[in-house]
């Protein structure tokens, strides 16, 4: 079951287009991660996903197959915006009142114990409320729908590190406990080594990688040869290379399952943060096919 | 990328709060998978006798609340505990200790380390300092292991073969 599918979307303001060609599909039970530069279309594609923001083109269904805005989507999705969206003059209290008024279903029971267990007083006011718990309290207000998608939009960018990592923990106990999907966009690579299941890579409005974080760290080296040594190679393909006189590195992705380093130069894994600083370098390349899985 | 010095204390700690012997740790700065760091702390803790046939791991649910992990992190190295055969799950329990890694290792472990002080020792008098000794290991326990086509470390490769050293 995918928990998001887009085939040729885009989405246009004006004459410039803020999304395109976006063909996705992603798995349900993962936390998928969506990173880009500023202005790359993240928060469009987050949007059009809850339901937001329309496509000027193409399709997008959520929760396998429900049109994304549908009351049905609706019911089974969770955001949390970027700038974490509270009433700030409200009470704590207030703040679950209302939004278990707005809502079809919510669990004042869950929402409480949460709350209390996050050491949060029903009366104090949202604004007042350090930036962790606000986040927290968003994140509360969100799961007590239960949803089974839940969205994040960089939520964890203010938050000091403590904070972030209760936050996080908070996000992956959902996920253990009711199964949960998550679509995440953020700038903090080293937090999503331990946390993203999915990579998407998106840049000036496209998707330039997409794929499980397994497949992806499987099929990308960073090879290391004497410049001297350094040619192509059948079955790579270079995503990016620097090089001095005597050394040259190269992020490569193996193309083929039997493709080889040669003897003469050295290979080694890489990580979500080295991988994606790979691509946003080299900027110029055409927009990627979708990464199909090495088969094992 | 390899942590050469096995950190115990990372692996194993006094919290006794969990029903399980030990605690898992994560280092950020290994390069090493986290799945993969949690399959070495088992496999560590086993080979020096602080888990034990019969003992449990952390519920997956522990794990992901304290080190703020995916779950699926957790479930893909109990599943390749799994496989490897030195765990199993219970439906409704939790993941359980099934095999020790050999009680005869420990007196062989004492004789590697041994013969490896010894061999420091002639490092070190030919003016290796830890850094060169740290580099000179890698790279023939690299070789070495691709001689031996070892990288049973589906999904990990050159990232992993630092596991051996105890």
């Amino acid at each position: 079951m995918n928990i998001v599918e887009t085939t040729g979307l885009g989405r246009r303001y004006g004459s410039t287009w803020a999304l395109q060609d976006c063909t996705l599909a992603l798995p349900a039970g993962r936390l998928i991660a969506l990173i880009g530069p500023n202005g790359a279309g993240k928060s469009t594609l987050l949007n059009m996903i809850v339901g937001l923001t329309t496509p000027t083109v193409g399709e997008i269904t959520v929760l396998d197959g429900r049109p994304a805005g549908s009351l049905a989507a609706l019911d089974g999705i969770a955001f949390v915006a970027q700038d974490m969206p509270l009433y700030r003059n409200l009470s704590v209290g207030d703040m679950l009142h209302l939004t278990r008024n707005l809502n079809l279903s919510f669990d004042t029971v869950l929402a409480r114990r949460r709350l209390t267990e996050l050491g949060i007083n029903e009366k104090q006011k949202a604004g007042k409320l350090s930036g962790g718990q606000q986040a927290q309290l968003a994140l509360s207000l969100a799961l007590a729908r239960h949803p089974q998608l839940l969205v994040l939009d960089e939520p964890t960018a203010p938050l000091d590190p403590l904070a972030r990592h209760d936050f996080m923990s908070s996000v992956m106990t959902a996920m253990a406990d009711d199964g949960i999907s998550v679509v995440l966009s953020s700038h903090l690579l080293a937090e999503l080594e331990r946390v993203a299941d999915h990579l998407v890579l998106v840049s000036n409005g496209r998707i330039r990688v997409d794929g499980p974080v397994d497949d992806l760290i499987e099929e990308h080296r960073l090879v290391t040869c004497a410049t001297a040594a350094a040619s192509d190679h059948p079955g790579w393909e270079v995503i990016e290379s620097s090089s001095t006189g005597t050394q040259t590195h190269r992020l490569v992705r193996l193309t083929s399952p039997t493709a080889s380093i040669p003897s003469d130069c050295e290979a080694r894994h890489v990580g979500i943060e080295e991988l994606t600083l790979g691509y946003f370098r080299n900027g110029a390349l055409a927009p990627l096919p979708a990464l199909t899985g090495v088969s094992r | 990328m390899y942590s050469f010095t096995m950190t115990l204390d990372k692996a194993v700690s006094e919290v006794a709060a969990t029903s399980s012997p030990v605690e898992f740790r994560l280092d950020p700065t290994s390069g090493v998978p986290t799945y993969l760091q949690i399959v070495q702390q088992v496999e560590h803790a086993l080979r020096l006798g602080y888990l034990k046939p019969g003992d449990q791991l952390p519920k997956v649910r522990e794990v992901v609340a304290s080190l703020a992990i995916n779950p699926n992190t957790v479930l893909k190295a109990y599943r390749d505990l799994e496989h490897k055969g030195l765990a199993s799950g219970r439906p409704g329990r939790g993941t359980f200790i099934d095999a020790s890694l050999g009680d005869a290792t420990l007196p062989v472990l004492a004789e590697l380390r041994q013969s490896l002080r010894s061999w420091l020792t002639q490092a070190d008098a030919a003016g290796l300092d830890e850094e060169g000794v740290v580099a000179l290991v890698t790279s023939t326990l690299r070789d070495f292991s691709e001689r031996r086509g070892v990288d049973d470390h589906r999904g990990a490769g050159a990232r992993s073969t630092g596991s051996a050293i105890a």
